[in-house]
């Protein structure tokens, strides 16, 4: 007997589509183009809508969701502007692997290509900074699109995928059918690596006498941290993280060697440039981590180990690589290895240089640091936070000096260096855990480009704590000037105009205060954290001309670290 | 070097844009492209011509088979195939000239397709380093136009079917 379906509405088809994939929560903006969906989610309660104040932050918040969970983030918006809004954020998820799925109302079918009111080329605009989109033209295939985007961004390497909405689509009916499987006969990732590849890196590893594991955020995202703390801990070998690894291999374990690349540890460095078989686990040789590639790990033998075959050699040429999802491909080298190599020697090189060049910070001049409060933070916290970070000094100090003892407990923009992300990623970070503390850390700068989602914070009474660390420069880009621009502080400088954070957020209806002493940094954090009835807003005025170190400049070999200000008067 | 790589994509809106996007996104040299429908109506085949370092073209292929779109990506250069583009070419001529001009046509296997007072319209067909021989004998006489359409590529013999065709679940 031939099954009787049922026949719906796009808009109605649109919600059965995204019940059928579980999705809780919906980060969006109401226009034009959308009202049909946004008609039909007034009567939905499978899923909470949570509005934001501008469609950049409905993205970040996608992502801080989608990062903190592993689940598929969901960002649904009106054409034109609203779409437009979410290029930054879609670019964002891009480089840094986040599977979101972003839903765009488009003008009807037939004004398109017209210069329609609020229409743009969202497809077109967004093709080089998604992994796939797709613009329904026929309400026949929406249901289809939407399983294969759910798909398309969930697996493989993950990233975002928009559909784009035609208005009228919305409104036409068909019989709902949603599809059990998806063809993509494009499209086959690669999960297990080449048994005869995983046999020689064992054997590549078995002969090391300095082997050294660099970790990337593909571990966390294939969900392989449990693998890599086999393999470390069973071999004894060191683990060195990039900055979406952290988290991957506790921060507090002796084997950790803390994050390596322009900002990382003085002995990560070192051991990178002295290891003799180097194994990269879901990571891209980006040029933050390796400065020069020619002398990167110059020494060693490279087993590269990515799920994404356009990964291998692009940056770094590899001797070994091993296309596969990192999971399954340590669990494999792991079984495979059978090793009883004593490291004994190279630990004891390593130790010598973490000696040699320990993290450091001037703490007695009674001036409150940013090092300081994020080493507060980390032993209040003892890693049981989400921590999302914005981008310049502070997120290089929070890689630095925060201790990640979880994966997905660290969020931060890394491969767009995204400003304005930490605000509405940690909102996305809170419905993903709730009950977690959720820290969000930012600079005065980074603040103030989506500063408006606190409002969104406060609708919702969400217990986040903002911090935000107030140096009243670009910190950053102020300690390049420094070092490479002959000190010419050129539009660097925000004192002058920087507004008074307290009353700034206290209006957006947080609890807010401020101080600039060291000592009363304990107190603050205990109080935000003692609050629960809304978001904290906590400003620490910190020293302003502080720089991040060790520091390997732009282009040069790993080993070449600037490991402090020549000339320090502060 | 140039290297000839032939592409199966889904025929589908959009779809060449997705190619033409990574080239341009990626600065990847194109020296030419050209599109058309294959013995499948679902399935278009793009071919490439392009030029850069060995490292480059590993980009190139890697980056072209992680587009959804793409159903197969093959390397020609390294491959038995045959290879051929056409083109078209206006050239003047005198009467002096005329039987001189239709003798090179014989000469690289041409067709005259046009002719008026002053200028006659050649169409030759061959590999691509044919038709360049072939511009530049002809430059002397005065090109008034030409079309090319680009390099279109097949590997020799008879390929095994390596796409399914399994389409989604029908929906009406």
């Amino acid at each position: 007997m031939k099954k009787t379906k049922q026949v719906l509405t796009g808009a109605e088809i649109f919600f059965e589509c995204l019940r059928l994939e579980n999705v809780e929560y919906i980060f969006g903006y109401p226009g034009g183009a959308v009202l049909k969906i946004y008609e039909k989610l007034y009567d939905v309660d499978f899923l909470k809508h949570i509005l934001v104040r501008h469609e950049q932050g409905a993205m970040h918040m996608a992502e801080g969701y989608a990062k903190a969970s592993g689940k598929v983030g969901v960002v649904l918006v009106t054409s034109g502007p609203g779409a437009t809004n979410t290029v930054t954020g879609i670019t964002d998820a891009y480089l840094d692997s986040v599977p979101v799925v972003i839903f765009t109302g488009q003008v009807s079918s037939h004004l398109i290509g017209k210069d329609a009111f609020q229409e743009a080329d969202i497809v077109g605009i967004t093709r080089p900074i998604t992994k796939h989109n797709f613009l329904v033209r026929d309400i026949h295939e929406l249901a289809s699109t939407i399983r294969k985007a759910f798909y398309l961004a969930s697996t493989g390497k993950p990233g975002p995928v928009l559909v784009d909405l035609p208005k009228d689509i919305m409104a036409q009916e068909c019989e709902f059918e949603y599809p059990e499987m998806v063809e993509l006969r494009g499209y086959k990732p690669v999960y297990y690596g080449h048994a005869s590849q995983i046999k020689k890196a064992a054997e590549k590893l078995r002969s090391a006498k300095r082997p050294l594991l660099y970790v990337g955020g593909g571990v966390i995202m294939s969900g392989g941290t449990r693998e890599l703390q086999l393999l470390a801990k069973e071999n004894n070998f060191p683990v060195t993280m990039t900055l979406q690894g952290l988290g991957a291999f506790p921060g507090t374990d002796e084997q950790s060697l803390g994050m390596l690349g322009m900002h990382g540890t003085y002995w990560a460095n070192k051991a990178i440039s002295n290891c003799d078989v180097l194994v990269a686990l879901g990571a891209r040789f980006d040029d933050r981590v390796t400065g020069n590639v020619n002398t990167f790990a110059q020494n060693a033998f490279k087993i590269h180990i990515d799920i994404d075959p356009a990964a291998i050699d692009k940056n770094v040429t590899v001797d070994l690589p091993i296309v596969g999802d990192v999971k399954h491909v340590i669990a494999e080298l792991a079984a495979e290895l059978n090793n009883t190599t004593d490291y004994s020697e190279w630990w004891s090189e390593i130790n010598s240089w973490r000696d040699e060049c320990p993290l450091d910070y001037e703490d007695n001049d009674g001036r409150l640091r940013v090092e300081y409060v994020i080493e507060k933070l980390s032993n209040i916290t003892k890693g049981e936070a989400v921590v999302v970070t914005d981008v310049g000094q502070h997120q290089m100090w929070t890689a630095q000096y925060y201790k990640f003892v979880h994966p997905r407990s660290n969020l931060t923009s890394g491969g767009l260096g995204t400003m304005g992300f930490s605000v509405p990623a940690a909102i996305g970070a809170y419905f993903a855990s709730p009950g977690k503390p959720v820290i969000s850390l930012s600079g005065d700068g980074g603040f103030q480009m989506n500063m408006q989602e606190l409002i969104t914070a406060a609708a919702h009474k969400l217990p986040i704590k903002f911090f935000i660390l107030n140096n009243s420069f670009l910190g950053m880009v102020r300690q390049w000037q420094e070092l490479f621009h002959a000190e010419k502080f050129s539009f660097t400088d925000l004192s002058a105009s920087n507004p008074d954070f307290v009353k700034l957020a206290e209006a957006l209806g947080c609890k807010a205060w401020s101080t600039d002493n060291p000592r009363e940094v304990e107190d603050c954090l205990d109080k935000a954290f003692a609050y629960n009835d809304g978001p904290v807003v906590v400003e620490f005025k910190v020293v302003r001309e502080e720089m991040v170190f060790p520091m390997v400049p732009a282009g040069a070999s790993v080993e070449n670290m600037m490991v402090k200000r020549l000339n320090n008067q502060q | 070097m140039k290297r000839t790589i032939t592409v199966l994509l889904e025929n589908r809106f959009g779809a060449f844009n997705r190619v033409a996007t990574l080239f341009s996104g990626k600065g990847f040299n194109l020296n030419s492209i050209s599109i058309g429908e294959t013995e499948d109506p679902s399935i278009s085949r793009m071919t490439l011509v392009t030029s850069g370092e060995d490292k480059v073209f590993d980009q190139i292929i890697k980056q072209l088979n992680r587009l959804i779109d793409t159903i197969k990506v093959v390397d020609l250069s390294t491959e038995p195939s045959v290879i051929r583009e056409l083109a078209l070419i206006t050239v003047h001529y005198k009467k002096a000239n005329r039987a001189e001009i239709y003798n090179l046509c014989a000469i690289f296997e041409g067709k005259v397709v046009d002719i008026t007072n002053k200028s006659l319209t050649l169409e030759i067909t061959g590999p691509p380093d044919k038709i360049d021989a072939a511009i530049n004998t002809l430059g002397s006489y005065g090109i008034i136009e030409m079309a090319r359409t680009g390099t279109v590529a097949l590997k020799r013999g008879q390929q095994e079917r390596i796409y399914k065709t399994t389409q989604l679940p029908n929906h009406s």
